[in-house]
């Protein structure tokens, strides 16, 4: 019964994700992992963050200046690419740009340590295969994504300014006057990085249950990748709308 | 062995032990006793459960009948006492198992980092000498991905032997080897049973190699111990099933059936 698989599935990967929580313990190994992942699925993230930031930046000035000038607030084109940007478009696109780059090989790695015996030699070694391959990508991915979508926004406000100021004509102190007052630190900006994190939690968790749990061979890993972004990508549009509800006012 | 062994000279005993993998039942029937010191060859054809007794061993497989006692202790199903259990057993898988993200040293150190607080100094040193046991001294600094398939072997027994496990068990420790790297691994398998006092069980099909090492042997074959004894009496053995499987002949009591194999071995 499709019903009962799925219910099944829902409480392995419930399960799944409360072992990670529990294998979290911060020992000098935890950290040093930590890190590097932080390298890998974080600051190796950047170029294609900075570039679908200034580009998303691009599309919304250029959008947006086109519907306000019928109404004359072009002038308010700031303060539309700063709200659009912080309460949605930077959390929701930077956690699926994430997805796929770092996401995607969170699942592989992990489907490849199964396929290649790496996660059985770690049970055989006494070693919690959990604490020592899945945690740090955890944390690392909880700690990385709210950074990447703030650094989205910077590069998608940066392009947008470039564009305003320089191509459509807005007067410089209006663009930064208006950003300022239609952006409030703690109801848009810490709730961006709030959602941010959860997305970055939600998405390492997909990536690495279905990774971890792949059949052993090539093809596994296969279907385990592409399992892992359409599943977080799926479930990061739905926590959107659920956090986008709660949060905002 | 004589049934009168004192049990502290035991290093593994299966009594009456049937293992199933899902509603197949792979091997039933099971007696065993492996004295500690001893070096004990399991042979079988590829399929005839083999890896699933060492699973068994290890505590990855729970006995669906019968009792698995590994160095004095049956085998817990609780995790944590598992994964103490472990410490105890050094594993050399058919794959190796080496973490591709680790260098050679690092992948020996890891067990030591992870369940003693030693210091770093005393670390490396240790995998400097267990190295050094695999004659690999100086690839300390290599990748497993630049390791020859004989080389990358003897780093995985050399990160096996890292805690100084009383007991080691080797899956197909000579699959993918050619015959110089395969007569390294065993001459390395019986000189560190012997210096290090360890008690030793070879999981292989690969008979000619394991037995001149051996000091016992059994074969498995349709799913039970068809044979129990010394490596001279398996080569004197007028057992058909034995032999067929000694002599590689495909006509005999051993079913020489792919789709089951590969359903055995699933």
């Amino acid at each position: 019964m499709p019903f009962f698989a799925a219910t099944r599935s829902l409480g392995r990967a419930g399960l799944f994700s409360l072992s990670v929580l529990r294998a979290s313990r911060p020992t000098a190994d935890f950290f040093a992992e930590l890190v590097r992942e932080i390298y890998k699925i974080g600051a190796r993230s950047l170029p294609i963050i900075a570039v679908g930031g200034a580009f998303v930046g691009l599309s919304v000035t250029l959008l947006g200046y086109r519907a306000l000038e019928t109404y004359g607030a072009a002038n308010q084109i700031s303060a539309l690419v700063g709200l659009g940007l912080y309460r949605e478009l930077a959390p929701v696109l930077t956690a699926l740009l994430f997805i796929g780059r770092a996401g995607s090989s969170i699942a592989a790695e992990l489907g490849l340590m199964r396929a290649t015996d790496q996660i059985t030699a770690l049970g055989l070694m006494a070693i919690d295969p959990v604490a020592k391959a899945v945690a740090p990508r955890f944390w690392a991915a909880v700690i990385c994504v709210p950074l990447l979508t703030g650094f989205f926004c910077s590069l998608g406000i940066t392009a947008s300014y470039f564009e305003a100021v320089h191509v459509l004509g807005i007067d410089a102190g209006t663009f930064w006057q208006v950003l300022r007052d239609a952006v409030d630190y703690r109801h848009d900006f810490l709730v961006a990085f709030q959602k941010s994190a959860v997305f970055g939690g939600t998405a390492a968790l997909v990536a690495a249950y279905v990774g971890y749990h792949a059949e052993p061979t090539i093809e596994g890993t296969s279907v385990a990748t592409t399992r892992a972004v359409v599943n977080a990508s799926l479930l990061v549009l739905m926590f959107n709308f659920v956090l986008s509800a709660l949060l905002f006012r | 062995m004589s049934p009168d062994t004192p049990p502290q000279d035991i290093a593994v005993r299966l009594t009456d032990v049937r293992l199933d993998r899902g509603t197949r039942t792979v091997l039933s029937g099971i007696d065993l006793t492996v004295p500690r010191g001893s070096i004990t060859a399991v042979l079988g054809p590829s399929g005839s459960g083999k890896s699933t007794l060492l699973a068994a061993l290890t505590g990855e497989l729970v006995p669906a009948a019968g009792q698995v006692e590994v160095l004095g202790q049956a085998v817990p199903q609780r995790q944590r006492a598992l994964l103490e259990l472990r410490k105890g057993i050094g594993v050399l898988l058919q794959g190796n198992g080496l973490l591709t993200d680790l260098t050679v040293a690092e992948n020996v150190a890891l067990p030591l980092r992870t369940h003693t607080k030693l210091p770093r100094p005393v670390i490396d040193r240790l995998v400097a000498m267990k190295l050094h046991a695999v004659g690999l001294r100086t690839a300390g600094d290599l990748y497993p991905r630049e390791l020859s398939g004989g080389m990358a072997r003897r780093v995985a027994l050399a990160r096996a032997l890292a805690l100084d496990p009383p007991l080691m068990v080797y899956d197909e420790p000579l699959t993918g080897l050619d015959p110089i790297a395969s007569g390294v691994i065993m001459s390395l398998i019986a000189r560190l049973n012997a210096s290090l006092g360890l008690t030793s069980i070879i999981v292989t099909h690969h008979v000619h190699e394991t037995l001149p090492v051996a000091d016992r042997a059994i074969v498995i074959a349709n799913g039970r111990i068809v044979f129990s004894g010394t490596p001279a009496e398996l080569e004197a053995t007028t057992d058909p099933l034995v032999l067929q499987f000694l002599r590689g002949e495909p006509d005999g009591p051993i079913a020489f059936d792919t789709a089951e194999r590969s359903r055995e071995t699933a």
